[in-house]
């Protein structure tokens, strides 16, 4: 188990316990929660923790702000649905796709990162954002390619496709092309999120650690800090970008809202911040807890909205639409009061 | 003597985990100028950042003519007449030599008399007024960085290593400033290395090891005494 | 008293390339005109490209300004800096909207005067707002750039949604005031009134914010605090106070930014502030983080390229400006007017 987790362990009872539950949870989802939508809701957490995770590789570890996740995020989709337009369904296509994908986010961030590391690591946060509207101005107009704003519509492997048998049923659930998708997925995100286990708890995840503490000392210890800087965007990019793929095959479609799109962006903020910076168990937790709240939390406030009905601008403020609006003030909170996330609460707790 | 101008009681300065003041005790007499001796990183220019405010002492008190400023704001420190000349200058390269003047002269516009009195002792200031401070060569920066103190009378002046770098000719242009000042009345704490420029002006000379005050007496006393110099600094006064 | 011995200044040495140096980015504007002459094979449409792209460039200064002065003087960088932008559009709109009699007469002075109404409630709107910014969001997180970046973020979340409860998910169609609506023909090109006023109040509030920097001594307090705040504190100026000035001016002055853009776009949304970011970030790293002058030109350059490219090739216009931004950045690592700090 040790060795599984890299020798990086929970460190607190009800940490190891949400965290279990959570695995058992997804590991079974599509046995424990059947439906249409609860599965989706899992796949979308698996995806998530994976991005979220190899954001926090960056922010957490690295200590560098990017608004450019989503862009890498969406280069891994877009590689995906690409190859699978031109070269036909089929599992060398995913593949193809996914690793292109990865290749083309890690080398533009490579370019980025040479940018704006050298000099300021703040002009990292200010260029990412720039370069990633951009992109997805970009991607919205070049419509030949891309499919605009409409984005593009492909088939995944007929093994991977509802229409594919291969039993009848167990406890209920139909043995179709979906359930090996949903597992797909589910091992997908588990091994890229156990890499980035080892990647953090590796002699490199710790210079990255030593260069956010301080990198005045980690440059004259003799570490080349930007080269460090570097590699680790580099690196959280590829994963990004393979998450992309990974939501791409789950939902056969890509588009500029659900790959590209600044709420992405900010959704991913978010769950790393309330997760816990710096840990990549704060990724499980936050995608986690982020995900199911987008879920549910919008009806509850669809509720208390109609409770307070008739009242002035309350009902607007509790509106469904306006949950951006409490997941902001909630970030700034925890960003002052609660740096550490759940993550960091619970291990203070012991 | 009368009350002293200035009076550090057991200052301590932590910077980051580093303690660099260790009870820092120190009196500046008024209308005189004290020197503030001791190797290369004892905390000389702590001592003087503390009193300035740019770091706060973590436990001790900074009497400026009674008063505990240890605790006011930089600012408020430097109107109550404490004009400061830091060991980097603090010039402001970006402007004009009149401009880094007139920023000096906090209470109002400059007085033109005693505007005429600092161009007398540094003519290059005048003949420079109009250029962009950091045109200047480092000896006239070091000039302007002292003509600053001096635009407006300070009741205090803490002046950091005024002679830090600077060539022989341009030393003993410094060394003259400050006597003026001095003939003027001013209180000054001065941070000086080098050794014969301390004893033309100092008058009580203080010497700091590690953090702490470790001798405290006439200037006259301990330049004319070799083996206590080599005790307490390590130095000989005669190599110089 | 003899005279201190001379040193001849290094200034009387300097070369002719070494006294061009810092003349070369201004250079790049003419250099950048003559490049779309060029390119745009009619005269005319170059013509009117030109004002518009200098117009835009001018909306851009005013709403990027204060975000470099803010980074220079404190080293605090704002990325809700944008939410002032949206809320000044739309507090300006709503003024313009409810003197919709004013603005829709056939009459110069009244439309000016809606204007005026206008423009001064947004920039009070925004000014009040930065100064609740500044110290509900930025205070708490000086000297940590990190959670700046997180916070600020926030905020901008916080301020946009706030913008869509007050006013509505939709966004908001707004005239222009009767004047200023419509062209004036001049060597065959059709110039819009309403760029030709943008580019007016941009040179006034550039010269008004120069004079400010260069000749009132706050001006010489901010401009010596970019460079050595602990020793504008030592000569014993309260720069925090300063500091909060400066960012409810570059507030106040983003709102206007966000009026004139509303104007310009006919159209407002609570996210055009963010929408704006892109550009301001690209000016201000271009500029040179901390330089009023550097900003000036980078948004000049990025209005110019923004539309000669997208009259060329309308698709790659954003694009282009990155490319400048990649292209400036490789001949000066820290934007064309460097902000040399003294530590």
């Amino acid at each position: 188990m040790k060795a599984v987790l890299s020798g990086d362990m929970p460190r607190s009872v009800p940490l190891t316990l949400i965290l279990g539950v959570i695995l058992v949870c997804l590991a079974l989802a599509p046995f424990l929660f059947p439906g249409v939508r609860t599965v989706d809701t899992a796949a979308r957490i698996c995806i998530f923790v994976v991005l979220v995770a190899s954001y926090d590789l960056l922010l957490g570890y690295g200590g560098i702000v990017s608004f450019a996740h989503t862009m890498f995020f969406g280069i891994g989709a877009y590689g995906v649905a690409l190859a699978s337009t031109h070269m036909g369904r089929g599992f060398d296509a995913l593949l193809v796709g996914s690793v292109a994908g990865a290749g083309v986010a890690a080398a533009l961030a490579l370019v980025i990162g040479l940018f704006s590391l050298r000099v300021r690591a703040i002009f990292f946060a200010m260029i990412t954002l720039a370069v990633a509207s951009a992109v997805a101005v970009l991607v919205s107009q070049l419509s030949g390619l891309t499919g605009g704003e409409d984005g593009l519509t492909f088939q995944t492997p007929r093994a991977l496709g509802p229409a594919f048998k291969f039993g009848d049923e167990l406890f209920g659930v139909k043995l179709n092309g979906k359930l090996l998708a949903y597992y797909l997925i589910f091992l997908g995100s588990l091994i890229l999120f156990l890499l980035m286990l080892r990647v953090v708890n590796s002699p490199f995840g710790r210079v990255l650690q030593a260069i956010r503490e301080n990198d005045f000392r980690a440059e004259a210890i003799g570490y080349r800090v930007v080269h460090y800087r570097v590699a680790a965007t580099c690196l959280s990019a590829a994963v990004a970008a393979l998450a992309g793929s990974l939501y791409a095959i789950w939902l056969r479609y890509v588009g500029p809202d659900t790959a590209l799109s600044m709420e992405i962006m900010i959704d991913i903020l978010l769950m790393v911040v309330i997760g816990g910076m710096g840990t990549m168990y704060g990724a499980v937790i936050g995608a986690t807890l982020l995900v199911i709240a987008q879920n549910y939390l919008q009806n509850l406030m669809g509720v208390a909205s109609g409770v307070v009905d008739g009242l002035p601008v309350l009902p607007e403020l509790l509106s469904a639409d306006r949950w951006l609006l409490w997941l902001g003030v909630l970030f700034i909170l925890s960003v002052y009061f609660f740096p550490t996330g759940v993550v960091g609460r619970l291990r203070a707790r012991k | 003597m009368s009350d002293p101008i200035l009076r550090l009681e057991g200052v301590y300065t932590n910077i980051a985990q580093y303690h660099i003041l260790q009870g820092v005790d120190l009196e500046v007499p008024r209308g005189a100028v004290t020197m503030l001796l001791g190797r290369n990183g004892v905390g000389k220019t702590t001592t003087l950042r503390t009193i300035i405010g740019h770091w706060r002492a973590h436990q001790g008190r900074i009497l400026l003519d009674g008063e505990d400023i240890s605790r006011m704001p930089t600012p408020a420190i430097a109107r109550a007449g404490v004009g400061f000349v830091p060991e980097e200058m603090g010039i402001f390269a970006d402007l004009t030599v009149e401009e880094n003047m007139i920023l000096a002269a906090v209470s109002g516009p400059i007085d033109p008399a005693r505007l005429d009195w600092v161009f007398s002792i540094f003519p290059p200031l005048k003949t420079f007024w109009k250029s962009e401070a950091g045109n200047l060569s480092g000896g006239q920066k070091q000039m302007l960085s002292i003509a600053r103190a001096m635009v407006e009378e300070r009741r205090l002046y803490l002046i950091d290593e005024p002679t830090k770098g600077l060539a022989p000719a341009i030393i003993s242009t410094m060394a003259r400033a400050l006597k003026e000042l001095k003939e003027q009345g001013a209180s000054i704490l001065l941070v000086e290395q080098n050794f014969s420029v301390a004893r033309a002006l100092g008058d009580g000379a203080n010497v700091m090891d590690d953090g702490r005050m470790i001798w405290s007496g006439q200037m006259a006393e301990l330049s004319t005494d070799a083996a206590l110099q080599e005790r307490l600094m390590g130095l000989s006064m005669e190599a110089h | 008293m003899s005279v201190a011995p001379e040193h001849a200044p290094k200034m009387a040495q300097a070369s002719f390339a070494h006294r061009l140096g810092p003349w070369m980015p201004v250079l790049l504007i003419p250099v950048l005109i003559v490049l779309g002459f060029l390119a745009i094979p009619s005269s005319t449409s170059w013509l009117t490209l030109t004002v518009s792209g200098l117009a835009m460039g001018m909306m851009i200064f005013i709403m990027a300004s204060g975000l470099t002065l803010v980074f220079g003087l404190m080293d605090v960088i704002n990325f809700g800096h944008g939410a002032f932008v949206s809320v000044g559009a739309f507090v300006g709109v709503s003024v313009l909207l409810v003197l919709g009699q004013m603005t829709s007469a056939p009459s110069l002075a009244l439309n000016l005067a809606a204007l005026m109404v206008a423009v001064f409630g947004a920039m009070a709107a925004t000014g009040l707002m930065g100064w609740a910014f500044e110290k509900v969001i930025v205070e708490p997180v000086y000297g940590h750039h990190l959670k700046q970046i997180l916070v600020t973020m926030g905020g901008l979340i916080v301020v946009e949604q706030l913008i869509i409860v007050l006013w509505g998910p939709e966004e908001i169609y707004i005239a222009r005031p009767e004047a200023l609506k419509g062209a004036v023909t001049f060597a065959g090109a059709a110039l819009e009134k309403y760029r030709l006023v943008a580019v007016a109040i941009g040179l006034v509030v550039f010269l008004a914010m120069r004079w400010v920097l260069r000749r009132t001594k706050i001006g010489l307090i901010v401009r010596a605090g970019v460079e050595n705040g602990e020793m504008v504190q030592a000569l014993g100026y309260r720069l925090r106070l300063v500091f909060v000035g400066v960012f409810i001016a570059g507030s106040a002055l983003a709102g206007l930014g966000g009026v004139m853009w509303g104007l310009y776009q006919e159209v407002i949304t609570a996210h055009m502030g963010n929408q704006a970011m892109i550009l301001i970030f690209i000016v201000v790293i271009i500029g040179g983080l901390g330089s009023v002058e550097g900003c000036f030109i980078g948004a000049l350059l990025v209005g110019l390229m923004q539309n000669y490219v997208a009259f060329l090739e309308p698709k790659v216009a954003l694009i282009s400006n990155i490319g400048l931004m990649v292209a400036i950045l490789m001949w000066r690592p820290m934007g064309m007017i460097p902000v040399v700090k003294a530590k």
